[in-house]
């Protein structure tokens, strides 16, 4: 690689011809009318350029497997069919934000952020193509399209950097936003929400040193550069004037934005961050039954039917290759006692608190939090089998995820008692609003009724009063200890208007 | 009023009455145990019983063979006590043939609608709100000759298992509606609603340990937006949920005010925090079975 033996040199000299054919031929049709992989010989920049686009995506699919492998330790729930209802939630939900949109103010900031991260992806194309076949601008060659491409990137760029800042004081003031506080957002979620700022705003600003050093190179060879510029060509005046120190800072902004695009895709599964992905999946995955309805636990129903009628025969299931016995505990005491949508869940959660702030036990002071279950459920998962992840979260310590408490059971160390308390579980009046606030449909309510099933079912320890709940239903058929004789005494003396 | 308004004793049908004249009724009327052993909630009961004798609605109840459907039990956690229970009734729904539930309880409401399905037990199952703006809508009842309401303030609190559970938020303002009264708004309504507390069990257990109760919370909420106290308002907690419209004006309200609910849980939590704030002189909570049967002067 000589002092410009890097093709794009070339480039930039090419188009001077082409200004005396001007007239003959759309400019840029011609410029790019010759394939370019012949033209441009592969040099060791695009060798070094492959291997770490491999390296990146290779990473990231390794750390994806292992992520799907925790998540499979979930128990089986049929979660097929209704295609079209599920495609189209995930149309409502996760493309179109619905639910984002309860709150307008953070629903416009992360639309711009959303939007940005879907178009740049356009750019990110064009970028591994230059950078494996020693092109430039490879889309350029699609005319009017590349000129909106690129000015719509470039404002949505400087619009997702303003975004950034908006999140950053959110989070960052003396008094935050209420749900970015609260006792599970320790030091690894703080930084980490954090980090993905600082990452997003690098992003962006390595994208405008990459334009505005192309655009201002082109502008002192006096050569013709594909696209539409709107603020890279208010910043030419920044940088100097030398062609080769253009080259160079061109090359970093170009360099910084895809490498740190490809760390910032291996981040996302040790971060809060991988919501960008997981959302879809969640979202499709959803519940679609109204919000109401709990799940049926099938092997009590069996048991209960075999009590009532002694000639019931339990149905044998479906014997599969390798398929355990039927769950033999009730509830869940640990992660894998849960199903496989609720693992998903926790990987789908951004840790935002809406859940939180919306739960009438978390706003009158009571520990539940629905977000920390989500975030416990994740963290026990990594604890408990494959922690993926570059940056493991136990590096920072047990006290920067969450803080222990007194109550919790070192011993048995397991989603329950380990991390989630009953205190926190008993606390939830399983009324949906978090299941409701969750912009992409994650269910803490599924999980805290699993886990009071465990603790009823498996172990009996229901708060106190509420086992004489239990008893009053069973002997007298009300919550309430009323002799049962009574039931009907409310129509005793009951006289109407006549009209 | 009530000596010159000829009254008539009702004598509340069973199912069983029905099925020794080998006849069915319309529709089942679930009273549930809040329903049949509540103080408070009987009444909201015998204001239902006399809109239903009111239209003619040929209707039965269960009387004794009535028993828990297990909502509570299921929502701690105790699925074979729930299951339990929900055998018992679907064997009694069997046996009666019964096809169409109302019921005033949206934790009943819930339960019957959604999960005794899974149990083999299909009904057509409405709340009393649906049932009500229907007979609304078919000028069965048209709420005149009885209380006037028009004017008078009142605030909807939505309960969880009628609202979010089952996303019924219409009917029962339709219902108010009909009662031609001042309808506002809690900035937590609808899909948003504030729980009353006593959801998922909670009614049968104290609180955990925190600042507050969330009766107190919601009760807060209502009284301030049916005095617009906008002061009031902008304190209380979760106000960054949004999208709420303009806070209503103060004004005099001589004949108090009103928390309209459609639950019997609701009912207890609404009360006892208007009890807890010293408003009884002045705010009432009313079921909305009993404000159509005072507007149509059922009362005897």
């Amino acid at each position: 690689m000589g002092e410009f033996a890097y093709s794009r040199t070339t480039d930039i000299v090419q188009p001077k011809n082409l200004s005396s054919e001007k007239g003959k031929f759309v400019r840029h049709n011609e410029y790019f009318s010759v394939p370019p992989i012949p033209l441009y010989p592969v040099t060791i920049q695009n060798i070094i350029f492959l291997l770490v686009v491999l390296a990146g995506f290779g990473l990231f699919a390794w750390q994806v497997r292992k992520i799907r492998a925790n998540i499979s330790h979930g128990r089986d729930r049929d979660m097929s069919g209704d295609v079209g209802e599920r495609l189209k939630k995930t149309l409502l939900v996760a493309f179109g934000q619905q639910k984002m949109f309860k709150r307008i103010t953070p629903a416009l900031l992360h639309l711009i952020v959303y939007v940005g991260f879907l178009v740049i992806n356009i750019e990110v194309i064009e970028i591994v193509i230059d950078g494996l076949f020693n092109t430039h601008r490879i889309l350029g060659f699609t005319g009017g399209f590349y000129n909106v491409l690129v000015a719509t990137n470039e404002v949505l760029s400087a619009l997702v950097i303003v975004a950034v800042i908006a999140f950053w004081w959110r989070r960052n003031r003396s008094e935050p936003v209420r749900r970015f506080r609260g006792t599970e957002m320790r030091a690894w979620p703080k930084l980490d929400a954090n980090l993905i700022l600082y990452i997003e705003a690098a992003l962006m600003l390595a994208l405008f040193l990459m334009n505005t050093a192309d655009l201002k190179l082109h502008q002192v060879e006096n050569a013709y550069l594909p696209g539409v510029y709107p603020i890279s060509g208010f910043l030419t005046g920044l940088l100097p004037d030398n062609a080769a120190t253009l080259l160079v800072l061109e090359r970093i902004g170009w360099w910084v934005h895809i490498v740190g695009i490809l760390l910032f895709l291996n981040y996302l599964p040790s971060s809060k961050h991988f919501h960008i992905i997981m959302a879809f999946p969640n979202v499709y995955f959803s519940r679609l039954m109204p919000q109401g309805q709990f799940s049926n636990v099938d092997s009590i129903t069996h048991e209960v039917k075999a009590m009532m009628d002694p000639t019931y025969q339990v149905p044998t299931p479906p014997a599969s290759e390798g398929a355990e016995a039927a769950p033999t505990t009730f509830g869940a005491k640990d992660v894998n006692d849960l199903a496989w949508t609720n693992l998903l869940h926790a990987y789908s959660c951004t840790e935002c608190g809406r859940c939180t702030s919306v739960c009438p036990a978390n706003l009158t002071g009571k520990l539940l939090s629905p977000r920390k279950i989500i975030m416990d459920t994740r963290d026990r998962m990594e604890e408990k089998y494959n922690s993926p992840l570059i940056f493991n979260p136990a590096l920072y310590g047990p006290a920067a995820k969450h803080e222990p408490q007194e109550q919790l059971d070192k011993e048995n160390h397991t989603l329950l008692r380990g991390y989630v308390t009953p205190e926190e579980l008993w606390a939830c009046t399983t009324c949906n609003a978090c299941v409701e606030a969750c912009p992409v449909n994650i269910n803490p309510l599924e999980s805290i009724i699993e886990m009071r099933r465990f603790l009823v079912l498996e172990e009996s320890a229901a708060p106190n009063s509420l086992n004489v709940m239990f008893s009053n239903i069973e002997n007298n058929g009300a919550p309430w200890a009323f002799s049962p004789s009574d039931r009907f005494n409310w129509a005793d003396e009951l006289y109407v208007a006549e009209k | 009023m009530a000596e010159q308004t000829a009254k008539r004793q009702i004598n509340v049908p069973l199912m069983s009455d029905f099925a020794a004249r080998g006849e069915e009724p319309e529709v089942l009327f679930w009273v549930g145990c809040a329903g049949a052993f509540d103080d408070r909630y009987k009444r909201v009961t015998r204001a239902f019983v006399r809109i239903l004798e009111h239209v003619g609605v040929k209707y039965a109840v269960l009387g004794m063979e009535e028993t828990c459907t297990g909502d509570p039990a299921k929502r701690a956690g105790n699925e074979f006590l729930f299951q339990m229970q929900a055998m018992q009734n679907i064997t009694t729904f069997e046996g009666y043939n019964v096809k169409k539930i109302v019921t005033a309880c949206p934790h009943c409401f819930n339960t019957i609608k959604n999960e005794y399905p899974a149990l083999g037990g299909n009904y057509e199952v409405i709340h009393h709100s649906t049932f009500l703006q229907q007979l609304i809508d078919e000028g069965r009842v048209k709420l005149e000759g009885g209380e006037a309401y028009k004017g008078r303030r009142i605030t909807f609190h939505d309960s969880c298992y009628l609202g979010r559970a089952n996303n019924i938020y219409e009917a029962p303002r339709a219902v108010l509606e009909a009662l031609d009264a001042d309808l506002v708004e809690m900035k937590r309504s609808k899909a948003n609603g504030l729980c009353c507390g006593a959801g998922g069990a909670q009614m049968w257990k104290e609180p955990e340990p925190g600042k507050k109760d969330v009766n107190i919370e919601r009760t807060e909420e209502a009284l301030a937006t049916l005095d617009g106290n906008a002061e009031a308002l902008a304190r209380i907690q979760g106000k960054e949920s949004g999208n709420e419209g303009a806070t209503p004006t103060p004004k005099p309200n001589d004949q108090g005010s009103i928390i309209a609910v459609g639950c019997p849980f609701c009912m207890t939590m609404m009360a006892d925090g208007v009890k807890n704030k010293e408003r009884e002189n002045n705010v009432q909570v009313f079921d909305l079975a009993e404000l159509v049967a005072s507007a149509e002067g059922l009362n005897a």
